[in-house]
């Protein structure tokens, strides 16, 4: 069996159309709350770019080819780390309610304090 | 074994694909977030750990160097990989918008890179390829240039938007000449006859233009618009990954690709709507050069208060509601806001935060930062779910902000903020401004709410202020106590 993936012409739009169509039903009805995490998510999911990178650099016979595609693997590679670590720090930020550093329930948390001592 | 490879790649891509959307999709509530970018964080190592497995599958024409070019490979990812990593964990929140704007930029060069090494390897396979090829080549050169342009205004390396006569003329004289480009490159492949020069040389005077094009787009935008501006990137390299992706026939990279440029672009319209502007306005006009015209129309002045005076007000309120603007980041105010805010809570004030979409340099940003602070979010209230409270609302709190809060966006139709939603606390029985001088905001216009019969004015930095506030009010406390 041959695995080797081949999308031609009208493939390719189909996979285009999906996936566009997917990523704006996806994003619909985000609050403004996450605009800017949500835009530096995305902006991490396009750094799977240094997985063409790393392909067009295996496949690099001459030193022109090698040196644009290392620094295609090193731009990728700072895509994909830089873009994941900025959104975790953001979003590891939000808390929620059920966490205790809420303040409006606080006689709720007292109770719960009360009853941990 | 190249089979298997193919195989495992196929299988690795397929499953990437899946969690890189079902992650976007966790990211897109606050509940579920830090969840969704782990979740497209394991898609991604995947789909890198499965891609080595090329190296079974390489042209023979790249057999020869394949050690050479695994060394290469592996040494660019660990270095791009941990400057980026390292600059990413330590960078301060308030600089999150033009790390975001670099970290776009590079993936848009890489992606314009990728693109140049097919094209300079000559490894497309027919017109279509070659064609989406430059393609993906002139967008992702356009996201690196543009980006970075991006990233300069907004670290005040550029201070001023550059304008000239005919600005807008150049633009598309260069834009038409990459175009025009593309197409010779096209037609002299297809027709195979002989260039004036190398083939070669046409692609990089391609990538000149390109590149030229995103810097001279940019340059002409004021910094306040930016965040739509580095949103519309984001868009333009997703499309660049995918055009990419369908070059060297990945379809992982194909459909994140096309995933984040359809999101980025619905995001983009989200934040124009937000700020009022359309994107065409954003990219073709010159915000903050009209309407400087009108002076002294206000009447009345404006009216300084104390600090403390203002904080023991508060803290005998019924109700506050706080609007933070970039000014309070500016002055790394925003944990001693919160600090204050606990003091009121504790005596029974209800404390709401009011946040402008676009407050902050970034729309949401100003939820970050407030959440970096430890403000829970549910405290946070948006422009609609609260605007019609602060008429029932005893104090309104604007910290550092200004063009959100002013009423000629309601009011006066010659403003250029004019139809752009604000919150109301003008509606508040009484508003407090916390404010460094007499300054003007982001777009330099006048603000009628200072001059207004129920607001006072509290100058000084935004940190020093709430110091004061907190002692006033933690003296009152003290005194009672003794």
């Amino acid at each position: 069996m041959n695995f080797e993936i081949a999308i031609t012409g009208f493939v390719a739009l189909y996979i285009f159309m999906l996936a566009a169509f997917g990523g704006w039903v996806i994003i619909g009805n985000v609050p403004a709350i996450l605009h800017t995490p949500l835009m530096s998510g995305s902006n991490f999911v396009h750094g799977i770019v240094v997985v063409g990178g790393i392909f067009a650099l295996l496949n690099a016979s001459t030193v022109a080819e090698q040196s644009i595609g290392f620094v295609a693997v090193l731009m990728g590679a700072g895509n994909v780390a830089g873009g994941y670590a900025v959104t975790d720090r953001m979003l590891a930020m939000f808390k929620t309610s059920e966490q205790p550093v809420h303040t409006v329930h606080k006689k709720a948390h007292k109770k719960l304090a009360g009853k941990k001592s | 074994m190249p089979t298997i490879a193919h195989l495992i790649t196929g299988a690795a891509d397929l499953i990437a694909a899946f969690l890189f959307m079902y992650g976007l999709k966790r990211m897109s509530s606050p509940v579920s977030a830090p969840s969704g970018i782990r979740v497209a964080g394991y898609g991604m190592l995947l789909a890198i750990l499965a891609n080595f497995l090329d190296v079974f599958t390489v042209n023979t024409a790249a057999k020869p160097h394949l050690i050479v070019n695994i060394v290469l490979a592996a040494s660019a990812l660990v270095i791009g990989a941990s400057i980026a990593w390292f600059k990413g964990r330590t960078v301060a929140m308030t600089e999150m918008p033009q790390m975001v704007a670099i970290y776009n930029g590079l993936g848009g060069g890489a992606a314009g890179a990728i693109a140049a090494v097919e094209l300079f390897g000559h490894k497309t396979h027919g017109m279509t390829q070659l064609v989406v090829t430059l393609l993906g080549g002139l967008i992702g050169a356009v996201s690196l240039s543009g980006s970075v342009i991006a990233w300069a205004k907004l670290d005040e390396i550029l201070k001023k938007p550059m304008r000239f006569r005919g600005q807008r003329l150049l633009n598309a004289i260069v834009f038409l000449a990459a175009i025009a480009l593309a197409g010779y490159i096209v037609f002299a492949v297809k027709s195979g006859v002989a260039t004036p020069l190398p083939m070669n040389s046409l692609i990089w005077i391609f990538y000149g233009v390109t590149l030229l094009f995103g810097i001279l787009m940019t340059l002409p935008i004021g910094g306040a618009d930016m965040p739509v501006v580095i949103s519309i990137y984001n868009a333009a390299t997703g499309l660049a990954v995918g055009f990419d992706g369908f070059v060297i026939q990945d379809p992982a990279l194909m459909i994140a690709g096309m995933v984040v440029g359809a999101a980025g672009t619905l995001l983009t319209l989200l934040m124009a709507k937000a700020m009022n502007r359309s994107v065409t306005n954003v990219l073709f006009s010159d915000f903050g050069e009209v309407n400087k015209k009108k002076k002294g129309k206000i009447i009345g002045s404006e009216k300084p208060v104390e600090a403390s005076d203002a904080g023991i007000f508060m803290r005998y309120a019924a109700s506050v509601i706080v609007i933070p603007g970039y000014g309070l980041a500016v002055a790394q105010a925003q944990e001693k806001l919160y600090e204050f805010v606990k003091l009121l809570q504790a005596a029974g004030v209800k404390v709401r935060f009011a946040v402008h979409p676009v407050a902050g340099r970034m729309p949401g940003q100003m939820d970050v930062l407030l959440a970096e602070a430890g403000v829970p979010y549910d405290l946070i209230f948006q422009l609609d779910a609260i605007n019609d409270d602060f008429a029932t609302t005893d104090v309104a709190l604007v910290i550092g902000a200004n063009d959100v809060v002013n009423p000629a966006a309601r009011t006066d139709k010659s403003s250029p903020i004019y139809g752009m939603p604000i919150l109301n606390a003008d509606k508040a029985k009484k508003v407090y401004v916390v404010k460094r001088g007499q300054g003007k905001g982001y777009s330099g216009i006048e603000n009628e709410l200072f001059y207004e019969a129920n607001c006072d004015m509290v100058f000084g930095d935004a940190q020093a202020v709430l110091v004061k506030m907190i002692e006033a009010v933690r003296g009152l406390g003290a005194a009672a106590a003794a």
